[in-house]
């Protein structure tokens, strides 16, 4: 073994090759497998897609950098799941380009945040959270409620998503502005589509309590409110399992 | 002066390159004139444009003499030092005040670049790409050469590779601030940084082999195969990961080709492997060279280096599974993750095992000598870290420390005993011949800055350790009618001493790191050897017919 090496050593591109077969078997092995085997990810044929509202929001998440202190994925264990609701599981994220599982919990996790608080606690706490959490160590967010949201372009950020996979049509491709601004403004003409196109469980609120152009606190308090909302097989599952 | 080293032909080959990348800026600023693309255009073109005029000014210098052909090319070496060093400062002023901003979290200003999240990965990419990877440059430069008796083959390329790489590493940190991030940990940059990064690295990879097939040596040195591996493996990780479809060309933002556990997986064996191949290997190579050349004993076992070589290739692959135990990724995968993550303590331990006893005979150089002895710490924390590691991808060890501050612990404990200790001491080693100077400008810094350095480290560490398994302890402690004992901003209130003395622990490390830097900037500036009169000639201008390291 060692007199093979000893020659081996002398050709640097033999070596270059032995490298890269030797490191490559491993991520081989566990990542080709993940696209493949159909049980990795769960069916949930009542899986809904993000609205471009929604899309939007998860972009400023991603942006201000949410996920280095707040994860999305609630693990098997006893505790998390007391504290944070079903564990995750593999399909609600299957439409995350990237996912957003997080590996750090300075805040808590927000895996399934929607709906737990109401609109105006999201909105206040993003404004100053010490003043709803007084030992908070998040730092405020009260410029997201200054910033309009960009919402002309959001048709391309659907076509790419769907390029990668996720099944928007071109309809909804087509009207993603239209459906960012009505999502948010309940009594404008816009409105009735975002449900028409999304589900009638979307989420069709004046966000911030305000109607007109979107901000981007509405874009983030849109999705925070859909964090684990998309679909409803880990409940189903968990309350099949306790009968 | 640079420019004065580069022969005619060079000179032109480095003005078109500098113009070239202008022209890519210029295209990205007219491309996405109406996003954050453009500001990054035009911070592109302002690159360009600035080494363009360094080369411009030094372009009718006299021709270098052609005695440089037989000594070795070390100015982008020095000059990766100074980057080094640069990056250093910021990157670790940037992480002690995020730590701040945990104790204090009213410090940002009411802006958006100055909030945690934002500036937390212009720490993360500032150490580990800006510090660690000018310091793997600058030294893989100087290795290869010496332990192949050969001199680089050109005197463009190296340079391309070492400003093309700060470059990426600007557009990174500045692209943070601005909100531009792939959210992807240590993947943060955008595709357009991370396509130039791929053109940076072929190059690199390139420039290594050309010199390694100009040897003069029959075997390549160990350093090299870690060298190699480490440009080889993060090239692979680095595509693959960041595979994505930009939202269109006049756009900063793409979105992942991956999706979920499928991304996940991609993630983390990316994350995991940075770490090994970028933060282990690379920096291994520094040791199999530095160490044993600065204890004055050859390396202990060359069996050894061998078998820890082909185990950290080809184990640590596997181990990124181990950030995702009880996720939805599926269990075979976490138990694969967790298997090789024990035994990668083999050839881990392998590695620090024969680092130290290759200190035999020379414990006394480690008592007296402030550089040795960072590099024989840095072998102690490679060892220790390691464990921990392989400790704590055990399942249920992990469903205790994942998710806490215990995580950050570790990282530092590699980061700052391992990554930075094995660094410092490397470039004092070279610093003093790099200038032409006899010794470092103040032996009593170096030993200021080691004992600031482990202080701070300690300290880190250890409040990192208890606030972590505190906090782990706290999420999962039940009271007797069988509910959770504490909400979550119970374990956030526990927190805060924690939070102080880990920002004090990581102030003292850096200003251990401003003291090394100042000391290395007064060793620069000193008058050299020559001038003083003390040698006919620099060590600096030794010919490559100087022993190799073996």
């Amino acid at each position: 073994m060692f007199g093979f090496h000893y020659r081996l050593e002398r050709h640097a591109l033999r070596f270059v090759i032995a490298v890269i077969l030797v490191a490559g078997i491993g991520g081989f092995v566990e990542i080709a497998p993940l696209f493949t085997i159909s049980e990795t990810v769960e069916a949930a044929p009542d899986m809904r897609l993000y609205t471009p509202l929604e899309v939007a929001g998860r972009n400023i998440y991603m942006r201000e950098g949410c996920y280095a202190c707040h994860s999305q994925m609630i693990r098997t264990l006893r505790d998390d799941v007391e504290r944070y609701g079903p564990y995750s599981l593999a399909v609600e994220s299957k439409y995350d380009h990237p996912m957003l599982w997080g590996s750090k919990r300075t805040g808590p996790d927000l895996a399934r945040i929607g709906g737990k608080y109401s609109d105006e606690w999201q909105v206040a706490h993003l404004q100053d959270p010490r003043a709803v959490v007084p030992e908070s160590k998040m730092p405020s967010y009260a410029f997201l409620g200054r910033t309009p949201l960009k919402t002309s372009d959001l048709g391309l950020h659907l076509k790419a998503l769907r390029k990668v996979g996720v099944p928007y049509t071109g309809e909804m491709v087509a009207n993603a502005p239209a459906d960012a601004y009505g999502q948010a403004a309940p009594d404008s003409p816009y409105a009735a589509g975002v449900a028409q196109r999304y589900g009638e469980a979307t989420q069709v609120r004046a966000f911030m309590g305000r109607q007109g152009d979107p901000t981007e606190m509405d874009a983030l308090v849109a999705y925070l409110q859909v964090l684990g909302r998309l679909t409803d097989v880990a409940k189903a599952q968990q309350a099949q399992a306790a009968e | 002066m640079y420019v004065a080293q580069l022969t005619l032909p060079e000179r032109r080959a480095a003005l078109a390159l500098a113009c070239l990348v202008a022209g890519l800026g210029l295209t990205m600023a007219v491309l996405g004139r109406d996003d954050l693309l453009g500001t990054h255009g035009a911070l592109v073109i302002a690159c360009g444009v600035v080494v363009a005029i360094v080369v411009m000014r030094g372009f009718y210098a006299p021709s270098p003499s052609p005695e440089r052909l037989s000594s070795y090319y070390d100015d982008p070496t020095r000059a990766g030092i100074v980057f080094a060093m640069i990056w250093a400062i910021v990157a670790m002023a940037v992480g002690d005040w995020v730590a701040w901003l945990l104790v204090s979290p009213d410090l940002t200003f009411d802006a958006a670049w100055s909030s945690f999240g934002r500036l937390r990965p212009v720490h993360t990419s500032g150490v580990i790409f800006g510090f660690g990877g000018n310091a793997l440059i600058a030294t893989s430069f100087y290795v290869v050469q010496r332990t192949s008796r050969a001199r680089l083959p050109d005197q463009v390329s190296p340079w391309f590779v070492l400003l093309g790489f700060n470059l990426f590493c600007i557009l990174a940190a500045s692209g943070y601030l601005m909100g531009i991030t792939q959210s992807k940990e240590y993947a943060e940059p955008e595709w357009y940084a991370d396509i130039w990064l791929v053109i940076v690295w072929v190059a690199y990879f390139g420039l290594y082999l050309r010199t390694l097939a100009r040897r003069k040596e029959p075997h390549i040195y160990v350093s090299n195969w870690y060298y190699l591996a480490f440009i080889l493996v993060v090239a692979v990780l680095h595509i693959v990961n960041n595979l994505a479809v930009p939202v269109s060309l006049g756009h900063a933002k793409s979105y992942s080709a991956f999706a979920g556990v499928q991304d996940a997986m991609t993630e983390w064996w990316y994350g995991h492997n940075a770490v090994a191949f970028f933060l282990t290997s690379g920096f291994l190579g520094m040791m199999y060279y530095f160490m044993p050349k600065r204890a004055g004993r050859p390396i202990f076992s060359y069996r050894l280096s061998i078998i820890s070589f082909w185990g950290i290739t080809f184990m640590y692959m596997w181990a990124g599974s181990h950030h995702l135990h009880y996720t939805a990724l599926p269990q075979w995968v976490q138990t694969l993750g967790m298997t090789f993550s024990l035994m990668l303590l083999v050839p881990s331990w392998a590695s620090a095992t024969n680092a130290l006893l290759t200190l035999n005979g020379a414990w006394h150089k480690v008592r007296d000598d402030a550089t040795l002895r960072f590099m024989m710490t840095a072998a102690v924390f490679y060892g220790l870290t390691t464990f921990e590691g392989s400790f704590m991808a055990i399942r249920p060890v992990n469903s205790l420390s994942h998710y806490t501050d215990w995580t950050i612990g570790h990282v530092h404990a590699g980061a700052l005993g391992w990554v930075a200790l094995i660094t410092f001491g490397s470039l004092y080693s070279i610093v003093p011949s790099l200038w032409g100077k006899r010794a470092m400008y103040s032996p009593r810094l170096v030993e200021v800055h080691y004992w600031l350095a482990i202080a701070g480290t300690l300290v880190y560490v250890i409040s990192m350790w208890n606030s972590g398994i505190v906090q782990g302890l706290m999420w999962r402690t039940y009271n007797d009618s069988g509910t959770l004992a504490y909400s979550f901003v119970d374990s956030l209130v526990a927190m805060h001493p924690y939070y102080v003395m880990r920002a004090v622990g990581g102030l003292l490390f850096l200003i251990g790191t401003v003291v090394g830097a100042y000391n290395i900037w007064r060793t620069m500036r000193t008058p050299a050897l020559a001038e003083i009169g003390d040698f006919a000639e620099a060590p600096a201008r030794a010919a490559p017919t100087l022993a190799a390291a073996e």
